[in-house]
């Protein structure tokens, strides 16, 4: 015995935040990781820092069809990435629309997730109509091509923030649920639940407590590949037209509205793409590396 | 055995590396065998020691991360080390053959037995299919398979665990290899199957003349196998020997230790405890000073055993290759040592605290096939547990033994309220719970009936800390409810589990086998339960660490007068520990009594059998040998008569077939299901005979 306690620990959240940013640190050793956090923590400083990055008003017409590197002819300043088409800046609309994305995709990943854990727990740890239930009403959402039932949701409930995030809830949840269902069924066998069970917790607290904290290495990096397909779909539906509604910068609505021009002025859509691939990039290489390190301990 | 034959392998100042991002770990170090033609050489050690490591080495498998840092293995004259991936393809499978631990790892699920056993001769040797076929069934037909047509053309899920295991042997030995390496081939086989398979193994060098390298942690089963010893700890070799040698007259504390560890079944618990080696083995980079054994050994001697690290020398006065890796042998008096041995006091019974009266379990399995659909017999019942009668006081261990598919584990869930009873009463304190599932019994109910889980990897939920687990036991039964108290109480508990106190903080991720197992022992004491059931709590763990756990077990039970229900596949650990036994197969109780009844004739006859299955590590103890033939039959078509008649060795004749046995009362307490009059059963010599003390060879020596 080295040390030997007596006095009730304080536990501390700030341990807790300690031990997080330990964890994270091992991401040093996946380069891979690495280069994915450095994108996501670039846009989410670009995201942050808006106000004070943008050069311009981003719905502001200023000067149409300006090529990068132009200087402004009144007020000064540059467009160092051009202007579209009604003469808004295009930088600026970048970085204003960072925080679109920013603020609904993952706003909509955590619902999405929300309801597929609590759908594939208790799919999965009941069993029976239960699951027989909530998987054939997966199976069902599934079978529909994604974006025919995006089109019909955004269609029906209109266009907005939350639509949108009602949209990619309905449509992925499905999916998360049937991840969450096979890691139950593999760790409601386990001793420790059945301990839990022998003491007479109730279903939800051995759901919860006992199983889904085991669940979480994979769920993890699911939820960061899945953060990424909600840029995509976010940007399609940006580019459908069924996005945000017009003036507020999105990067998919950017590409839509300028690609008629864009064998003309190829900077007004190039921009755009590039910053959402960047970032889904960074998402993709993110959880790559977390699985990596998952993988290796 | 031959002497003056050429060796078949050699190894020579063996040193084995992996390298790691923790940088060079080294698995094995100055590791030297000769393995003879016809010769079976026995390794034996904990987990960790690095036995599987010298057979991965042999193999020149050893994996991206591995290699052979210093020293030769040489194979006819072969070094084995120099040798090209090309030669080496060429050696593997058809000159050595390695037999591993799990069968149904081992063999293809997809292809058929033919097809995977044809391949080996095909691959070494230039001869047609047809000749590889012949030999494959003549091969099969060897290792005691019955019926080795019909096998070939089956696929490795048709067969049972036992089958298989004998099938990955006959695959060994298709291409008539000079060395077959054994990875503890029956570790995950049941008790009377792996009984089988020993002897099947011992029978293959003579027949065969292969030598063969036997691994395992059991030294029994070395006993029953091997020529000579070689004993592994933290990867080095610190006594080998022949097995008479070493087993009669062990020179290094850490063989003594290990055989101190084992329940012998002449050991009673109060009379006799085992002694576990304290602390635990040394991580591969924390290897101490000097005998990497010194900090858990009894006659460490500050400045000589801690100094240098030292070769291999030989035991005066013994057998001319008994060696040994320690300096102070000589000196050590084993003998005097265990005569001053504590004995324990004897706990008294209390009233009855269980009641089992004619519990039993049904599965109702729903059948759609067309058969079913004809015949209306649309629901068929798997029998789980059939007409269970037995009793359990204040203070006493029942065991519950049988093999795997026998319905303990399903009792223990009926038990814990997880499933519910078919039929009969299950009383626990004078009320029924046989059909009161968990969530409906009362605190008090589900407290005072706690559980201590099999798989130590799996019994601490690994994302939260031990302190927590312990705590919300002791929350949820109201023990305590102000924190400070819990605190405390958790604390306490670890002492008496006596792991470190600030293993409050741990995750069960941070701690070893041993370790867990202690903290679910914890878990299930917190409630201060009048019975806990231990679902073969240590058949996981090396046997020093299963030691000291068992011996925990009943320190804590004799302390709180607990009833303990303990359910094992193991004889000789049933044996050491409890007072009395139920012997289960196939969902029937075949015999119960207290342990002297069960390990004396009058016998069932399984009884009989598990008995000549239990592997014990002394030579002086003889047993009567009965193999079973056959398998476990199914529990969905379980026999119409007795339920072991499949596999009897006394079958009687059609009544036993036809008719389910009476149960015939010996004594008191000790009831026997059988056909076989009782006048006839108790005319059955006892199946293990141990030699009286002054018998014994070492006692003779002594004089």
């Amino acid at each position: 015995m080295t040390t030997t306690i007596t006095e009730m620990p304080t536990a501390g959240y700030g341990a807790a935040l300690w031990r997080g940013l330990k964890s994270f640190a091992l991401l040093r050793e996946s380069w891979v990781g690495m280069l994915g956090a450095f994108l996501v923590l670039f846009w989410v400083l670009v995201a942050i820092l808006a106000p004070l990055l943008a050069p311009f008003d981003p719905n502001s017409s200023i000067q149409p069809f300006a090529k990068p590197g132009m200087e402004a002819i009144k007020g000064g300043g540059t467009f160092w990435l051009g202007t579209d088409h009604i003469g808004r800046d295009i930088l600026s609309r970048i970085i204003w629309g960072s925080r679109t994305v920013l603020i609904y995709a993952p706003l909509a990943t955590i619902s999405a997730y929300t309801l597929g854990i609590l759908m594939g727990l208790a799919a999965g740890y009941r069993g029976g109509w239960v699951d027989d239930v909530l998987s054939r009403i997966a199976d069902i959402i599934l079978s529909f091509p994604v974006l025919v039932l995006y089109i019909i949701i955004i269609a029906t409930i209109g266009a907005s923030g939350f639509n949108i995030i009602i949209a990619i809830t309905f449509a992925s949840s499905p999916g998360i649920m049937r991840i969450v269902r096979g890691l139950v069924l593999d760790l409601r066998n386990r001793d420790y639940v059945a301990a839990a069970q022998t003491r007479g917790e109730s279903d939800w607290r051995v759901m919860l407590v006992e199983i889904l904290p085991n669940a979480r290495g994979p769920l993890i990096v699911d939820a960061c590949l899945r953060l990424g397909y909600v840029i995509i779909t976010i940007g399609v539906l940006g580019f459908l037209g069924l996005g945000l509604p017009p003036p507020d910068p999105d990067w998919g609505g950017m590409v839509n509205e300028t690609r008629q021009m864009a064998m003309a002025f190829p900077h007004m859509t190039l921009f755009p793409c590039i910053a959402i691939s960047s970032l889904i990039l960074g998402f993709n290489l993110l959880a790559d590396g977390l699985r990596e390190i998952s993988l290796r301990d | 055995m031959n002497d003056d034959q050429a060796p078949v392998l050699v190894c020579k100042d063996l040193c084995i590396s992996y390298y790691t991002r923790a940088g060079e770990i080294p698995a094995v170090v100055d590791f030297s065998l000769t393995v003879k033609p016809g010769e079976t050489i026995g390794i034996v050690g904990e987990s960790g020691c690095g036995k599987s490591t010298v057979a991965m080495a042999i193999m020149q498998h050893m994996g991206a991360n591995g290699g052979i840092k210093s020293g030769s293995i040489t194979f006819k004259g072969r070094d084995l080390t120099q040798l090209s991936e090309q030669e080496l393809r060429h050696i593997r499978g058809s000159e050595i053959a390695m037999i591993y631990q799990e069968p149904f790892a081992s063999l293809n699920p997809s292809l058929k037995i033919s097809t995977q056993l044809i391949e080996v001769p095909l691959a070494h040797e230039d001869i047609s299919k047809e000749e590889a076929r012949q030999r494959a069934v003549q091969m099969l037909g060897d290792v005691k398979l019955p019926d080795p047509e019909r096998l070939m053309d089956s696929y490795p899920h048709q067969l049972s665990g036992g089958q298989q295991q004998r099938v990955v042997i006959a695959m060994g030995l298709l291409s008539n290899p000079s060395l077959l390496l054994l990875d503890e081939p029956t570790t995950a086989l049941d008790v009377t199957v792996e009984a089988g398979i020993v002897k099947l193994v011992a029978d293959i060098s003579k027949k065969y003349g292969t030598s063969q390298i036997y691994i395992s942690h059991n030294l029994g089963l070395i006993l029953e196998t091997c020529d000579r010893v070689f004993v592994m700890y933290s990867g080095e070799v610190v006594e080998e020997g022949t097995i008479n040698s070493l087993f009669t007259w062990p020179k290094h504390p850490y063989t003594h230790g290990l055989f101190a560890c084992i329940p012998l079944p002449t050991a009673d618990k109060n009379a006799a405890p085992l002694k576990p080696i304290r602390g635990q083995l040394p991580l591969p980079f924390e290897r101490p000073q000097g005998c990497y054994y010194h900090p858990r050994c009894d006659h460490f001697t500050p400045g000589l055993c801690d100094v240098d690290h030292f070769k291999m020398e030989s035991v005066e006065n013994s057998a001319p290759d008994h060696r040994v890796r320690c300096l102070r042998y000589k000196e050590i008096d084993h003998r005097h040592q265990a005569e001053i041995e504590e004995t324990k006091e004897i706990l008294e019974l209390g009233k009855r605290v269980l009641n089992v009266d004619g519990m039993k379990k049904y599965y109702e399995v729903r059948d759609s096939s067309l058969k079913a659909l004809i015949s209306g017999k649309r629901v068929r019942y798997v029998k789980a547990n059939e007409e269970l009668n037995f009793t359990a006081r204040e203070g006493e261990t029942v065991a519950i033994v049988g093999e795997s598919g026998c319905g303990k584990s399903t009792f223990a869930k009926v038990l814990m309220g997880l499933e519910k009873g078919t039929e009969g009463e299950v009383r626990h304190k004078g009320k029924d719970i046989s059909d009161i599932a968990v969530r409906d019994r009362s605190a008090k109910q589900i407290s005072s009936l706690q559980m201590v889980f099999q798989n130590p990897f799996d019994t601490l939920n690994p994302s939260h800390s031990i302190g927590g687990q312990i705590s919300r036991v002791i929350r949820k039964f109201g023990v305590e409810t102000d924190k400070k108290k819990i605190f405390n109480r958790v604390m306490k508990l670890l002492d008496t589990v006596k792991l470190p106190r600030d293993f409050y903080f741990r995750k069960p991720r941070q701690l070893s086998g041993g370790q867990k197992q202690r903290v679910g022992i914890a878990r299930a004491f917190a409630g201060n339960p009048s019975m806990v059931i231990a679902d073969e709590p240590v058949s996981a763990l090396d046997v020093s660490v299963a030691a000291a756990v068992t011996e925990l077990l009943m320190d804590i039970q004799r302390k709180h007068r607990t009833t303990l229900l303990f359910i094992s596949h193991d004889l000789s650990v049933v044996r050491y520990l409890s007072d009395r036994i139920v012997v289960m197969y196939l969902g029937h109780i075949l015999e119960r009594g207290t342990t002297e009844q069960i390990f004396a004739p009058p016998y069932h006859p399984y009884t009989e059998a598990l008995l000549s299955a239990v592997p014990i590590a002394d030579p002086e103890v003889t047993k009567r040998e009965i193999v079973l033939e056959g398998n476990l039959p199914s529990a969905m078509k379980p026999p119409k008569g007795c339920p072991f008649c499949t596999r009897c060795h006394r079958r009687i004749g059609e009544i036993c077939d036809n008719e389910l046995p009476p149960e015939q009362v010996v004594t008191d307490r000790h009831v026997i299901k059988c056909h076989i009059p009782l006048e006839e059963l108790k005319k059955v010599e006892p199946v293990i005979h141990v030699p009286e003390e002054a018998e014994r060879l070492h006692a003779r020596q002594s004089t």
